[in-house]
């Protein structure tokens, strides 16, 4: 299956990021191989295969509900490109 | 032109645990902005979710209540959308094996206008599917200022379940009634404390509109951002005139999210909706599958308590409780313990629910106190009731036993009577001679009474009342009078 161009600048917008032509071209390119692989998987006959969603055959993995210590606030802030001592620092954002 | 109003409902509640979904941040409201983060709730790379076990079990707890199936075998799956709120650029949800499933709830819907203030009014019972149950985890919170945005993730994790409603609903006043008994019941099962003004209870709201009940659905929209149940009932009735009044004018409905606005009561289009619809959803590899074997979901449904409307039904069964009795005491956990605790005390159901409807009500609302917090023990509001049904004391005096315990006043019932000096005179003897006293010196009433005139023996026990300072027992007061009249 082909890629379109229109394809690669709609999920460029989905995840708000602004491509330029050449990058575009080469994302499509990139996307394009990565379903022609999907499609060659898809010829193979899985009708008595159950669908995989985890590699190991484990369930309900759960801890016991209670609190712990958060991390110190300045920590946790330093790894924001923006930030003002309380909160994380974004432009702002419209609804 | 007329139209039918169609609306289905989306109602986040905030879990109630101690932590977070997937880490061990806590839950707790109003803390400081960040000071409720870690990695994991923070979407850092290399980070591993642990998921917390309660948050399932409330889930189930949540769908036994509301009459669902249950996913024994179920899974999360990742929801992705680009936001500053949700720093991992995907929300961990359920996608196709929700937890709960295919449930209901059955609702008796006060007729007319839900804000009227009104409070007894007659009701129709009309059954509401709901169409899942799913557990997820909430954003963080954007503050808007002038030239940035800045973002509190402290909610970012907190558990929440996500509750989708079929399309039932055709008025404002069901969905209110609805989202009553939904609070009601997610509180009594102590899923969650639902309180919409912290936004621990949130609803989304769609609606469209159809010429009639055979006709297909129109297109709809969804309101997001209602804060309050009022705001509920306001936010439907402008969306409802909104669109009739684009259809009128030969118009289409969009399929827009719209934001509502409380205070200016009006609402407007947020995003648009091919940015809305592609999640990409996908299992989540992070959380393994859950598996709810029989004996777990037989543990969660024995720990469930008696819910409301079973309440309900065993109030006007057993104690022959008025239905309106029987909703009032029944509308929150807490009331309706304390009314079963005074019962279990010796106080007379009906005279128990009078008691909590009238002054209750009133001081709890004077001195803003929850029906969990109240100053007198439900044996002692049983001894107030005894005092004044025996006798004792009258009934005006026992609310002024209520006014001092509510204002802070520590002593029993029994002590207050003393210190007030508010027993009743029941001595037959000293109340005779009070009134031989007023009949002596009536005679217009007296005759009155005596040519037929039974109002005018009020206004003697009035008399006999005000000579005892208001100690006199009034009953034993109309008796001795008609005795002495006879
Ligand atoms: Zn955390």
């Amino acid at each position: 299956m082909k890629i379109t161009k229109e394809q690669v600048e709609h999920v460029a917008s989905l995840a708000k990021l602004s491509l330029s032509e050449e990058e575009i071209e080469r994302l499509r390119t990139q996307m394009g191989g990565m379903i022609a692989f999907a499609d060659e998987i898809n010829t193979l006959n899985v009708a008595s295969v159950r669908p995989t969603t985890h590699a190991i055959a484990q369930k309900n993995v759960f801890r016991e509900d209670g609190c712990a210590p958060s991390y110190d606030r300045a920590v946790m802030l330093e790894n924001a490109p923006m930030q003002d001592g309380e909160c994380v620092v974004v432009p702002r954002v419209v609804e | 032109m007329e139209f039918e109003t169609v609306i289905g409902l989306e109602v986040h509640a905030e879990l109630s645990t101690q932590s977070k979904i997937y880490c061990t941040c806590s839950t707790a409201f109003g803390a400081s902005e960040n000071t409720h983060i870690c990695p994991v709730c923070t979407g850092m790379p290399g980070v591993l979710p642990a998921l917390n076990k309660s948050v399932v079990e409330y889930c189930v707890k949540a769908g036994l209540a509301l009459n669902c199936k249950i996913n024994q075998y179920s899974r999360q799956d990742r929801k992705h959308y680009f936001y500053p709120d949700l720093p991992k650029a995907f929300q961990t949800s359920q996608y196709d094996l929700p937890l709960c499933y295919d449930g209901y709830l059955d609702i008796d819907v006060p007729e007319g206008d839900p804000l009227d203030g009104k409070a007894q009014k007659s009701t129709y019972r009309k059954r509401f599917g709901i169409t899942r149950i799913h557990i997820e985890e909430d954003a963080g919170k954007l503050l808007h200022g002038a030239g940035s945005t800045r973002i509190d993730y402290n909610r970012c994790g907190v558990p929440l379940i996500e509750i989708v409603t079929e399309p039932d609903f055709r008025t404002a006043g069901e969905v209110h009634a609805f989202l009553t008994m939904l609070r009601s019941i997610l509180i009594y099962a102590g899923v969650s404390n639902c309180r919409m003004e912290e936004g621990s209870m949130r609803c989304d709201v769609n609606l469209s509109l159809r010429p009639g009940p055979d006709a297909p659905f129109g297109t709809r929209t969804e309101t997001k951002n209602i804060a309050s149940m009022s705001a509920t009932v306001r936010a439907i009735e402008y969306e409802r005139k909104r669109q009739k009044k684009v259809l009128e004018k030969g118009g289409v409905i969009t399929q827009d999210t719209m934001r509502w606005d409380d205070e200016r009561g009006l609402n407007y289009a947020m995003r648009s909706k091919e940015d809305a619809h592609d999640y990409f959803y996908f299992p989540e590899p992070d959380i393994m599958p859950i598996e709810v074997d029989d004996e777990w979901l037989g543990r969660i449904k024995a720990s469930l308590p008696e819910l409301p409307n079973a309440r309900r039904e065993r109030y006007m069964a057993d104690y022959g409780l008025p239905a309106y009795d029987a909703g009032f005491l029944t509308g929150e956990r807490a009331l309706a313990e304390y009314f079963d605790d005074a019962v279990a005390a010796g106080a007379p159901p009906k005279s128990a629910s009078n008691w909590l409807m009238s002054d209750f009500a009133r001081l709890t609302n004077e001195h803003s106190l929850t029906w969990d917090a109240l100053p007198l023990s439900p044996e002692d509001l049983a001894k107030c009731i005894a005092l004044v049904e025996s006798g004792k004391i009258s009934r005006t005096s026992g609310s002024k036993i209520l006014d001092a315990v509510f204002s802070g006043d520590t002593r029993t019932p029994d002590e207050l009577v003393a210190a007030l000096g508010l027993a009743q005179v029941s001595d037959e003897g000293a109340i005779r001679a009070m009134c031989e006293e007023v009949v002596a010196n009536n005679p217009k009433p007296v005759a009155d009474f005596k040519a037929g005139k039974e109002k005018a023996l009020t206004s003697l026990v009035g008399q006999v009342m005000k000579a005892s300072k208001g100690k006199a027992n009034p009953a034993l007061v109309n008796k001795l009078l008609r005795e002495l009249l006879a």
